[in-house]
């Protein structure tokens, strides 16, 4: 299922099949930690970022500035349905987000917001040039 | 000449408790490091006892009832082997140590320092329970001890995935502990009250885990924790334990007292619940003092009883057990092979030698 990937600022979950015009990035999350810690894209760009979870617990996927971090670092939803830049990933599971960047330049963050790990370091940073 | 085979049966040691938190319904518990479902960890000291004997490690700690109100916490205490009973701790032991360590004058002038992660299901081994406390012993890598504790409603921090790893990869055994509520209730125990829990692992190679102490707790937090071994004999520790300087505030691993255990904490230890494997004298009682920050308190406690002062580097967690397949067959069968070319080349100089000719 490819969902929305070419619009902005859309997002998909699932088993996904690549659109062949959309970049994919793996992401293990092992340890608590994104296996990547810089994603470069291009203004515009549309990404189909897969996050396969080895741990034994849950985690999840935020992208967005500082703010939107902000706001999920203080929020309480425990589960994030399939929302643009925003995806749950279960112990154990592998979760697809399609995710298309703003135009201008600008550099956002991708993080855990779950108690704890985003302190314990389950951060990374997305430059968008 | 002590035989070395001999040297498994003094090893000292144990087990510590490690906290995992549980986030739903009420009641909890300590022993280590709690977290709580905000991220809060509450700094409670964790007293232990860690005794081996006769190829039997005994592990005594307690377990404190935080309220039917609180969020309730549990914990998974790594294991260094497969229990063959877990009952309920004595009313007084680990009271009576802090009384012996606490009077006794020797205290800061302590002598010389002296699986991988397989994914399939964890094994339920066995279930008990003490008083209020729902006991369950596991088998199985860290995703499969993890999975199962989720399942159960603990709530892992961040830090458990790396932590229950470094444990299952050396002893893939663990035991999770929770109060229940309303058995908590109707037999009236009251918010702060401890349950001790006896556990007795036969074990050839025990330890002490300090690393799970630090679960779920910030970089700098400071991890503090009481740990007495009773041993056969002086034990030597890996890390080694720092002299004490008299300062009760002194960071690292700290040994307060290390000597021989006194006839009446014998006596008084002896008349306890579940405390007659004791013998009536010659054990050596040391007390550990943990204060150190989270960060730092990456290993765990070997400690070597037998009088060879070696504590192996692998139950300390400073090194990695070889694989059961694949690397530890190869070991195996090189030395093999080795010994048998000394044998033929010592049989090939032995027929030399006798073909000579006495001149």
């Amino acid at each position: 299922m490819v969902a929305g990937a070419l619009t902005l600022g859309s997002a998909a979950c699932g088993t996904a099949v690549a659109d062949p015009g959309v970049r994919t990035i793996h992401i293990p999350i092992h340890y608590s930690a994104f296996e990547l810690e810089l994603i470069n894209a291009r203004p515009g760009e549309t990404i189909r970022f897969v996050l396969e979870n080895t741990d034994p617990i849950d985690h999840e996927f935020i992208v967005g500035d500082e703010r939107v971090q902000l706001v999920h670092e203080e929020g309480t939803e425990a589960h994030h349905a399939p929302r643009p830049g925003e995806i749950s990933v279960p112990a154990g599971e592998t979760r697809v987000t399609t995710y298309t960047f703003p135009l201008e330049r600008s550099s956002l963050i991708f993080g855990c917001h779950l108690p704890g790990h985003y302190d314990y370091g389950m951060r990374g940073t997305i430059s968008v040039r | 000449m002590r035989h070395p085979r001999r040297a498994v049966r003094y090893i000292t040691v144990s087990a510590l408790a490690a906290l995992f938190a549980i986030v739903p319904a009420a009641s909890a518990f300590a022993c280590g490091g709690l977290v709580t479902p905000n991220g809060t960890v509450s700094l409670l000291r964790t007293t232990t006892l860690a005794a081996y004997h006769r190829g039997v490690e005994h592990y005594v700690t307690g377990f404190s009832f935080a309220g039917a109100d609180a969020t309730e916490v549990g914990s998974i205490v790594p294991l260094p082997g497969v229990p063959s009973d877990v009952i309920k701790g004595g009313d007084w032991t680990l009271q009576r140590l802090i009384i012996e360590t606490e009077l006794n004058p020797n205290v800061g002038r302590a002598g010389a320092p002296e699986s991988a992660a397989f994914a399939a299901d964890a094994t339920v081994l066995f279930e008990t329970q003490i008083d209020a406390l729902d006991i369950t012993v596991l088998e199985g890598g860290a995703v499969a001890v993890g999975n199962w504790a989720r399942e159960h409603g603990f709530f892992l921090p961040p830090d458990a995935p790396e932590v229950l790893e470094f444990y299952a990869s050396r002893s893939p055994i663990f035991m999770a502990v929770r109060f229940n509520v309303e058995r908590a209730d109707d037999q009236g125990v009251q918010e702060g009250q401890g349950t001790p829990v006896h556990v007795v692992i036969p074990t050839p190679n025990p330890w002490v885990p300090l690393r799970i102490l630090g679960l779920g707790r910030e970089a700098g937090e400071i991890v503090q924790a009481d740990v007495y071994l009773l041993t056969d004999r002086r034990p030597a520790t890996l890390p080694v334990a720092e002299r004490s300087n008299g300062d009760l505030s002194q960071p690292g691993i700290v040994q307060e007292l290390s000597e021989p255990a006194s006839e009446s904490l014998m006596t008084d230890l002896r008349s306890d619940r579940g405390m007659k494997w004791m013998p009536t004298s010659g054990m050596w009682l040391t007390h550990l003092r943990i204060n150190t920050p989270a960060e730092e308190l990456t290993h765990d406690l070997a400690i070597d009883a037998s009088g060879y002062d070696q504590p192996d580097p692998i139950a300390a967690g400073f090194a990695l057990p070889i694989p059961d397949t694949g690397v530890r067959s190869i070991v195996w069968a090189t030395l093999a092979g080795g010994v048998l070319v000394l044998l033929l080349v010592a049989a090939a100089a032995r027929r030399r030698v006798v073909g000579t000719p006495a001149i």
